[in-house]
């Protein structure tokens, strides 16, 4: 039975690691400018993860293999260097392995949540809500109007409360069910939710954040390639939760302000 | 060394009504085997709701035979709607977290072994002990009520995030009465849990009997202890926060929900609150928490290594300070479940830098075991293959926390499957196993008789297959970005894991059916089983000392003297390759402590 334990771990770490290395089921192209350090982050963790999940489920197979039901005449034996020389191990090789990750991840964060987003970036605020997100856009001016939740009416469509009888600003912002944003363009998200806890994520940019109810959340990024991406919520926000979702669309400079004119229009 | 236990230990009568002896019982024995009912009661509720859940995700609009009786609302036709599914899985996760894995490892076997483990009679409080159990039993009837009140049990998840958990049923169904019960039952728990802490705590510190120092404790006593610790301060804290999600609920009071909110067109009337209030309160008991569950585990694994491989542990101190280097990070790690969510980003880098440096403790802790099994002479059962499996799960478990911890990979994986797969195997599995583990080693001393062996080789098999096929592909659909506490799949891009999901419920209702072998197990052996001598696996911790079952005082009026450490295996004595804690016999040892 030692050596039937031994055998069904040494398969089961096998066959785990085989879609890691296959790539069965991973991450889909980066599209984000920050993303290629958080790529590389992931392939080093894994790198070091999985050699260190094989090694240890080998030695455990092994030594439960070769240690179990001994003959009469076995001794027992001491791992040469005791405790000592693994609890040395233990901080040396885990504990620089993990202080290297740590420190080099810095970077990878550092560029999404603690860089400044540039000054020419386009501003595009978004309200998470019980299940929908929506987006506006400041419109010609280049001004949001200011937001008033005592007037948010679904019934009349407006989403945002926004106030365009008094409040000029608010007259030509664009309020839209579908991100679109320029290639190659910073694009300076500013998230608030109108009720509960959401949370924006979008794989192939590389970017996940919380709506916080009462606060302003900032994010900023740059997609880098044109096509069509799904945008989730991941913060469990009621029963719609699984069905609150939008497209992302990243356009050309030209058909993003053709589709910005359009929505515009309407 | 010095012995309080004789002057410190409650000496009640031995009880004689049925009802103290078998309902409101001081004996920490019966406290002991009365959690362990919740436990296992609550156990198969909580699986029972996962395969309700795993049915659901993979064939999502089958009706499944019989749901509409248990919510006629909830499931019409049998087929499960969104907000069941959330509430079902808010159950599942709130009664194996609570009622299993804090119940079983640290209160059931804690209970019943610890006071014996020390020399004692009991507990120093029997009637905080008694209180403790049955506020417990409270808080597991009144979560259950939600289930059958108004609008059912409240969807937002065992982590209860505000403003959700705050603004009452305009957030959806469940979340009116249903979180109110769900915060009576958690604050009721805390309760008992302080109580029960308090208790081992004492016990631990003030009834060693003679001989027993702190290092001559078995490693069993040590995780209990340091759990108990961490129970004190991270009960304590949650305690309060579910006060206040109570009072937000029915005092008008607004602790977790900001100003400004409009749900169904109309503005909410609250104002002032903080959404992250409630997550920094939650967490910083709920990552304590988690190591609450484990390391009751690692001791209790340790102690079944140590009889079944015949040899001392490489290193009993270097283990105990792992225990505890792990529960002093814990408290200091809790930020990382706070990543993305919109607190201050340098704080997320100063989270993550402690959250990696617990793997250190953790992998010292694999490393002595495995290495103690080097030139060990290993004996198969089924409390050792489940104390292997342990290590193999809490390996695969920890390791996946390296991804975790780190916040610029968590932008990736955060409240995707990854963090699913990554708890289920530290704690659905490998503390699981712990558990199993220690009623295959324990059974017998508890109730006399042995476990059948071939039954409990067949449980270890099919469960640690079953949880690898289960849990592994977890981490695939979460590296492909499936996020989770979704009630079904619509979005593009998971359509193509449908067919894992389909394998992953597949494997989890095998896996579940062959936990049934397990309670056929436990009860048929309990009339049936062989009879146990009192020291079946020649072990030399006190519980193996006494009669079995332990008589009302544990020791039949004598009080014993510890002479040994509980690591004397692999010497040469008269009974055998060991030496019994209170054997006063003494013997060349090789392998002493310095």
């Amino acid at each position: 039975m030692a050596k039937l334990f031994a055998i069904t771990l040494v398969v089961i770490a096998i066959v785990s690691a085989i879609p890691i290395l296959r790539h069965t089921w991973a991450a889909p192209e980066d599209i984000s400018t920050h993303g290629a350090l958080i790529d590389e982050q992931m392939s080093e963790t894994m790198a070091e993860a999985g050699i260190s999940f094989l090694a240890a489920q080998f030695i455990l197979a092994f030594f439960v293999w070769k240690f179990s039901n001994p003959g009469p005449d076995a001794k027992i034996k001491r791992f040469p260097g005791g405790a000592k020389g693994l609890v040395i191990a233990a901080l040396l090789v885990v504990g620089i392995e993990v202080m290297a990750l740590g420190i080099f991840g810095v970077k990878a964060w550092a560029n999404v949540y603690l860089t400044p987003p540039s000054a020419d970036a386009l501003p595009i605020q978004v309200q998470a809500g019980q299940f929908a997100f929506y987006f506006r856009y400041p419109g010609p001016d280049g001004k949001f109007g200011g937001l008033h939740p005592e007037l948010i009416n679904e019934g009349t469509q407006n989403i945002f409360g926004l106030d365009p009888e008094h409040d000029v600003a608010a007259r030509d912002d664009i309020v839209t069910a579908e991100l679109a944003i320029p290639v190659n363009k910073e694009v300076h998200l500013l998230m608030h939710s109108k009720d509960v806890g959401h949370s924006f994520f979008v794989r192939e940019l590389r970017v996940q954040q919380d709506f916080v109810p009462g606060l302003d959340v900032s994010l900023h990024f740059t997609a880098t390639k044109v096509g069509k991406y799904e945008i989730v919520c991941t913060q469990l926000c009621g029963l719609g939760h699984y069905n609150m979702k939008a497209y992302l669309e990243v356009m050309s400079q030209p058909d993003f302000d053709n589709w910005l004119k359009q929505q515009a229009g309407q | 060394m010095h012995d309080l236990s004789v002057h410190a230990a409650p000496h009640h009568a031995p009880p004689t009504s049925f009802i103290r002896k078998h309902i409101f019982s001081l004996d920490h024995k019966v406290i002991g085997k009365q959690y362990y009912g919740l436990a296992l009661a609550a156990a198969f509720i909580g699986m029972f709701l996962s395969w309700l859940m795993r049915i659901h995700l993979a064939w999502n609009s089958a009706a499944i035979p019989g749901l509409q009786l248990l919510s006629s609302t909830g499931a019409p036709g049998g087929v499960m709607t969104p907000e069941y599914y959330l509430q079902l899985m808010t159950m599942h996760g709130t009664i194996m977290v609570f009622f299993v894995l804090t119940t079983a490892p640290f209160a059931a076997f804690g209970n019943y072994f610890l006071p014996i483990q020390v020399g004692a009679e009991d507990m120093p409080f029997p009637h905080f002990n008694m209180m403790s159990f049955w506020v417990t039993f409270a808080a597991f009837l009144v979560l259950m009520s939600s289930f059958f009140v108004g609008d059912g049990p409240t969807l937002g998840g065992w982590t209860q995030y505000a403003p959700l958990n705050a603004i009452g049923s305009v957030g959806g169904p469940g979340q009116g009465a249903g979180v109110v019960l769900w915060a009576i039952s958690i604050a009721l728990f805390c309760i008992g849990q302080l109580l029960g802490a308090l208790n081992f705590i004492t016990t631990t510190l003030d009834l060693r009997v003679k001989g027993m120092s702190l290092m001559r404790l078995p490693l069993s006593a040590w995780g209990w202890f340091i759990t108990s610790c961490m129970g004190l301060t991270a009960f304590a804290v949650l305690m309060p926060a579910c006060i206040l999600v109570i009072l937000d609920h029915v005092a008008g009071t607004s602790f977790f929900v900001a100003s400004g909110l409009v749900l169904n067109d109309q503005m909410l009337p609250h104002s002032g609150g903080s959404t992250l209030l409630w997550q920094h309160l939650f967490w910083f008991f709920g990552h304590p928490e988690v190591y609450i569950a484990i390391v009751p585990g690692i001791g209790v694994v340790s102690h079944i290594l140590l009889a079944n491989m015949r040899r001392p542990m490489l290193s009993q101190r270097t283990l105990i300070y792992s225990m505890g280097a792990l529960a002093i990070l814990s408290y200091m790690v809790y930020g990382h479940h706070m990543f993305v969510s919109g607190m201050n980003p340098f704080s997320s880098l100063a989270f993550s830098f402690p959250t990696l440096v617990i793997t250190i403790p953790s992998t010292i802790v694999v490393l002595i075991w495995t290495f103690s099994l080097y030139g060990s002479k290993l004996r198969i059962n089924s409390a050792s293959l489940f104390a292997l499996g342990f290590i193999s799960m809490f390996v695969s478990g920890g390791v996946s926390g390296f991804f975790l911890a780190q916040p610029s990979i968590d932008i990736m994986l955060h409240a995707t499957y990854f963090v699913v797969g990554h708890f289920h195997l530290v704690m659905g599995v490998a503390a699981m196993f712990g558990i199993f583990g220690g009623t295959y080693f324990w059974f017998p001393k508890v109730t006399g008789r042995m476990m059948n062996e071939t039954l409990g080789k067949l449980h270890f098999w099919l469960s640690f297959v079953g949880a690898y096929c289960i849990f592994m592909p977890f981490h695939y659909l979460g590296m492909a970005g499936n996020v989770r506490r979704y009630s079904s799949f619509v979005d593009d891009f998971l359509q193509p894991l449908i067919p894992v999901h389909r394998f992953i419920t597949v494997a989890a209702l095998v896996t579940g059916a062959a936990q049934l072998i397990f309670l056929y197990n436990l009860f048929h052996s309990r009339f049936r089983g062989e009879p146990a001598s009192d020291n079946p696996w020649q072990a030399t911790s006190l519980e193996w000392s006494t009669a079995t079952p332990p008589p009302f005082d544990n020791f039949g009026g004598k009080h014993p003297v510890v002479y040994h450490d509980p690591f004397q295996y692999g010497v040469q004595s008269s009974v055998g390759d060991y030496v019994m804690q209170a054997s006063p016999e003494m013997v060349k040892t090789e392998f002493e402590e310095k």
